[in-house]
């Protein structure tokens, strides 16, 4: 076998597509010890259960669709998205709507159109909108975090959250309350000092919300680890993050009643940091020149800001992101880097005959 | 009359939707005049996909007429030099689905071939010169006939007028000059029933 | 320190060079037989000059140059020519090409060589005669000849001589242990090539740092001469002639330009060498420093091997082990490009060849689709988007692959070898700039057709129109006739029509000619009619035989007088 032919370049790096999605599940783990530590066993079991249903369900279409099932399920790809859905469904909710929102994921986002690269919005985000216009009710019902909860009264054990999971009909009572954009959102006529003297989820806060800046400078490590090992680059994340500071800095209205909340709050609120780092990150619905990660990741920031403030969800990283994914190709078109020995940069649709 | 029309919310409607007919319609109007086009360029577009090889295969006396005609409504796949490709292109130009090659007018080639006159048996009849569409043919009557093989189409007109058969299609050799990579195979080419690309690789692995 | 810019993009991948600088550069037995291509270059292959069973000595010519892109090709070693052949030859196609074979006879006799000693005082244009005829192209990989390159014209003033010792591809050290060892020789080469220039203001010597003993070597050398040696950070690809021209000048060579244009010259340090030798000591090419290396081979050296000496001959003497060996390839692990036979020769532009283990480069995996992760646009050292002239290559979408600059993609690699999913985008790419210089080339080539096409039916036409024209005038010219002549028109017409038929068929010579005839030949007839009738006379024939022959005597007069009076009448 030593004389073929062979298109150069014959060396090869070390990254593969299987150890970047491995070292994307393996980066959301500060954030899921997080979200277990505050606010029990749910996360986790919906991740584990969303993984189960990605892995089964992608195994069954790709048999249907008549692909090397090995070769594809190698990828790691649909752990990624079902690990990402999982994380970002409320923990404790009933089983079925993990299960509803992974098949959409990754059957219907994902597969149908075309399997892993060819999908045109972030699975994970697509599935997860379905759930929350479907299910509106089990999708807002968040648990409360552990520091919140009455005395004697703690998150309930692991069985206890499989037989929640699995076997309530109703959502659970005495461990829910709201989440810190959802206090934001239905404290009106309040300023912003009042809602914070008032509502124990800010009063006992170190900065942003109680359970909720852990959740989040969770996802930030795990994002500073991907960075650091370029699975991706800084512009989207950082552009986001910047966007969505200057945003709520330019409303702030110095924390009046109309005020939707301090940057800090946004920052570490809701999705923020999973999303700048681990959703807006996915490279196959993205922008993909630098110039138009930033501009991408720009417009997720001002898009999930418009949404807190004005809209009527209480987060908006799932939406401001798919609406982002419509614009990827067109900000593809308009911002090609300049070329080596090029005075201009071109257009992605130039026609020769412009020229 | 203004307070009739509102209260009426159907001729409300009405009255608005006719005005926004007259003004879109207006609009319309002052468009087609002032971006008027001159000619018609789509036959000239066709006619540029065309390979020119002016062979008739499709049935019209060179590239043009078919040109023409496909503008007309002919199909577009009647064309064997150009093939698949030229179809494509036409297709996307007319933005119709692009359909397989009618076999009827011949096939496509893989390797384009040229005339060449076997020299020491030409007559020098002229024949060939005229069938030529591309005055592709060197010699004058009683004296030998050549090809300029770089102005060859590939067309074969001239080979059926020659009376002693001394005109042969020959293949263009591919050297190493001419030699160029393949295309590696898609990965969304990696379906079940293609399996000898794996396990090709997997053979290299073992 | 001199000032260097950074390329963005660009990838590290391990060095791999000290196994193959432990020992100095060595020497190979001569091989029985040695092949020579008569293509080693850019442009038009070499004409060979020599016939099968020629005798010839090492360094004689053995093949002319074929115009001005060309360059010579010399005999390796003296022996006797036994085969002007098409065999394997060193490329990525595998395909055969004209080759001269030449059976060693293992004296390895040089012909007698005739250096210059002062170049100084020697015309460029001697110089670059010599270096022509020395068939010297460039040694670092495209093989474009020299002489060429050194000859911008007049239009094109040169300030700045690049010399090119980056050798950025892992594994290949032919460079650097060149300039350990003959530093001094490759400098005075630099002197001819600045000398051939015109004394350019800058010269300079473009070195990655982790050449620390080549910098040392070449540092006594360089010292009041002029000659600035740049070192800059080690990154792959920096020996790109464009991203050496901007590390060591800050200048962008504009697209589709050569560096003559913006007022430089690039060349190898390897030619360099040559040069001196062709010049100074009257060696033309027929030797070059190649690296022997990869796990797969149980020696990793250096050696001066003779061009035409087959892989297989270097491969046996550094116990190759076929078994272990992924694949063999002619020149480095990024740019290289695998053999498909071991019978294929070394070349002038051979700076490695690389037999690494499985271990060492493995297989290559199958192609995942691509994620866009974009870690092909960082490494990319010239800012292309691989990941979308991937998407239209595959949809060979020619206008779009242009739009995103696909030909000035120099297939350095660096794409292919940071792609998580595998995927062989410089082949693609390799690809799709074939099938769209075909395109154009067919373009060309259809417009061409249909100008000429065009042309023909409008000759064509014109002919017809001019056939046409001829029988409307006719056709009047006859009704004309019919209106002006009434009753007796036929007549008239045919009269006409014979007259224009005579007048068309003769000219006024040749009547007036063919009316003396019938006057001469109807004298002739009456001449003879009188002497059969005096004949006829004199032996008293019945009167019968005498009164036709005097009717035709007296007709035969008749006609001479006719002929008489139509040649009196004729113009002439």
């Amino acid at each position: 076998m030593a004389f073929k032919q062979v298109s150069s370049p014959h060396a090869h790096g070390a990254q593969n597509t299987a150890k970047v999605m491995q070292l994307v599940v393996w980066a959301t783990i500060p954030g899921l010890i997080a979200l277990t530590w505050h606010f029990g066993w749910g996360s986790f079991i919906n991740v584990i259960l969303a993984s189960i249903t990605a892995v089964v369900s992608e195994a069954l279409i790709l048999k249907m669709r008549r692909r090397p099932v090995g070769f594809y399920l190698g990828d790691y790809s649909a752990v990624v998205t079902a690990v990402l859905l999982g994380l970002a469904l409320p923990p404790l909710c009933p089983w079925w709507v993990v299960v509803v929102g992974t098949l959409f994921s990754v059957v219907i986002a994902k597969q149908l159109f075309g399997g892993l690269g060819y999908n045109p919005f972030n699975p994970a985000m697509v599935g997860y909108v379905v759930v929350l216009i479907s299910f509106p009710i089990e999708m807002t019902t968040w648990v409360a975090p552990l520091a919140l909860l009455p005395d004697g009264i703690t998150h309930p054990d692991f069985l206890e959250s499989l037989k929640l999971v699995f076997f309530s009909t109703s959502p659970m009572d005495g461990v829910t309350g709201a989440t810190p954009l959802d206090s934001f959102k239905h404290a009106a006529g309040l300023t912003v000092d009042q809602i914070y003297q008032q509502d124990s989820l800010f009063s006992q806060a170190m900065f942003a919300g109680v359970g909720w800046e852990w959740v989040n400078l969770g996802f930030l490590v795990g994002g500073i680890v991907l960075l650091g090992s370029r699975v991706f680059t800084w512009h989207g994340p950082v552009a986001m993050l910047v966007t969505l500071a200057l945003m709520s800095l330019i409303f702030w209205d110095s924390g009046s009643s109309q005020s939707p909340g301090s940057p800090l709050m946004h920052l570490f609120s809701g999705a923020s940091m999973m999303g700048a780092f681990f959703i807006l990150t996915d490279p196959v619905s993205s922008a993909v020149s630098n110039r138009g990660r930033l501009i991408y990741g720009a417009l997720i920031g001002i898009l999930v800001y418009i949404i807190r403030a004005w809209g009527n969800y209480p987060d908006a990283v799932a939406f401001a992101i798919l609406l982002a994914n419509f614009t990827a190709p067109f900000i593809d078109n308009y911002t090609l880097p300049r070329t080596y020995g090029h005075t201009d940069r071109r257009k992605a649709t130039e026609r020769l005959e412009d020229k | 009359m203004l307070d009739f029309v509102i209260q009426q919310p159907i001729i409300a409607a009405l009255v608005a939707l006719s005005g926004l007919g007259i003004l879109f319609g207006a609009l319309l109007g002052f468009a087609a005049e002032k971006f008027k086009i001159e000619g018609d360029p789509v036959i000239d577009q066709i006619d540029q996909l065309l390979p020119q090889t002016q062979c008739g295969q499709c049935g019209f006396p060179g590239c043009r007429p078919y040109a023409q005609s496909i503008a007309d409504g002919d199909e577009i796949n009647k064309c064997p030099p150009g093939g698949q490709s030229t179809i494509n292109s036409i297709a996307s130009l007319l933005d119709v689905p692009a359909p397989e090659l009618d076999q009827e007018h011949g096939q496509e080639e893989e390797v384009k071939s040229v005339a060449f006159i076997r020299e020491d048996e030409c007559i020098g009849c002229t024949k060939c010169i005229q069938a030529c569409p591309v005055d592709a043919i060197l010699g004058a009557a009683k004296l030998m006939h050549t090809v300029i093989a770089d102005e060859c189409t590939g067309c074969d007109l001239c080979v059926e007028p020659c009376p002693v058969d001394c005109i042969d299609m020959l293949p263009l050799d591919v050297g190493i000059k001419q030699w160029q990579w393949p295309s590696p195979p898609l990965p969304n080419g990696l379906i079940a029933s293609d399996k000898t690309y794996i396990s090709l690789n997997h053979e290299d692995a073992a | 320190m001199r000032q260097t810019w950074v390329t963005p993009g660009g990838v590290h991948p391990p060095e791999n060079k000290l196994q193959s600088l432990t020992q100095p550069i060595g020497s190979l037995p001569i091989p029985d037989k040695l092949v020579v291509p008569l293509g080693q270059h850019i442009g038009a292959p070499a004409i060979a000059c020599v016939s099968v069973g020629d005798k010839v000595l090492k360094g004689q010519k053995i093949a002319d140059p074929a115009g001005t892109v060309s360059a010579a090709i010399h005999a390796p070693t003296s022996g006797i020519i036994s085969a002007i052949e098409s065999r394997p030859v060193a490329h990525s196609s595998g395909m055969d090409a004209l080759c001269v074979e030449i059976t060693s006879d293992g004296d390895d006799k040089w012909i007698e060589k005739s250096g210059i000693s002062d170049f100084e005082h020697t015309s460029a244009k001697a110089l670059l005669s010599i270096i022509t005829e020395a068939g010297i192209a460039g040694m670092g990989g495209a093989g474009f000849p020299t002489a060429v390159k050194l000859n911008p014209g007049f239009q094109r003033p040169i300030d700045t001589l690049i010399i090119n010792a980056t050798e950025c591809e892992p594994y290949i050290t032919a460079d650097d242990s060149l300039i350990r060892e003959r530093a001094e020789e490759i400098i005075e080469g630099i002197g001819i090539l600045s000398h051939i220039l015109g004394n350019p203001h800058n010269i300079l010597i473009g070195i990655e740092d982790n050449k620390p003993e080549a910098i040392e070597a070449l540092a006594p050398h360089t010292q009041d001469t002029g000659i600035n040696v740049v070192s800059f950070p080690t990154k792959y690809p920096s020996g790109g002639e464009k991203q050496l021209i901007y590390i060591l000048t800050g200048k962008e060579l504009p697209s589709g330009q050569i560096p003559a244009d913006i007022g430089m010259v690039c060349v190898n340090i390897g030619t360099t060498h040559a040069i001196k030798r062709a010049v100074v000591d009257g060696e033309p090419l027929v030797s070059r420093v190649t690296t022997m290396t990869g796990e797969a081979c149980e020696i990793n050296r250096n050696y001066d091997v003779l061009i035409g000496t087959p892989v297989e001959h270097m491969l046996e003497h550094n116990n190759f082990d076929a078994q272990s060996c992924s694949r063999v390839i002619m020149g480095g692990p990024m740019m290289g490009f695998s053999l498909t036979s071991k019978q294929i020769p070394i070349v002038k532009t051979t700076n490695c060849i690389l037999a690494p283990s499985v271990e060492e480069i493995p297989h290559n995996e199958p192609a995942q689709p691509c994620i866009r992760c974009g870690m092909c646009a960082e490494a990319c050292p010239v800012s292309l988007l691989p990941q979308q002239l991937l998407w239209y290559s595959q949809a060979e979408d020619h206008e779009r692959l242009e739009a995103h600059n696909l030909f000035d993609c120099i297939e350095c690699g660096a794409c292919s070898y940071v792609c998580p999913s595998n995927i062989p985008l410089v082949q693609h790419y390799r690809s799709s700039k074939s099938d769209i210089k075909k395109a154009q080339e067919e373009k060309v080539k259809s417009t061409q057709a249909r100008e000429r096409f065009e042309f023909r039916q409008q000759r064509i036409e014109l002919a017809e129109k001019e056939r046409e024209a001829k029988r409307a005038a006719r056709r009047e010219a006859a009704q004309q006739a019919q209106a002006s002549t009434g009753t007796d028109a036929m007549a008239d017409i045919i009269a006409a029509a014979q007259a224009r038929a005579a007048a068309k068929t003769t000219s006024p010579e040749q009547e007036l000619a063919k009316l003396q005839r019938a006057v001469s030949s109807a004298e002739m007839r009456v001449e003879k009619a009188q002497v059969k009738l005096d004949a006829a006379l004199e032996n008293a024939e019945p009167t019968e035989k005498i009164n036709i022959l005097s009717a035709a005597l007296s007709g035969a007069q008749q006609k001479l007088e006719k002929a008489k009076v139509r040649f009196a009448e004729h113009p002439n």
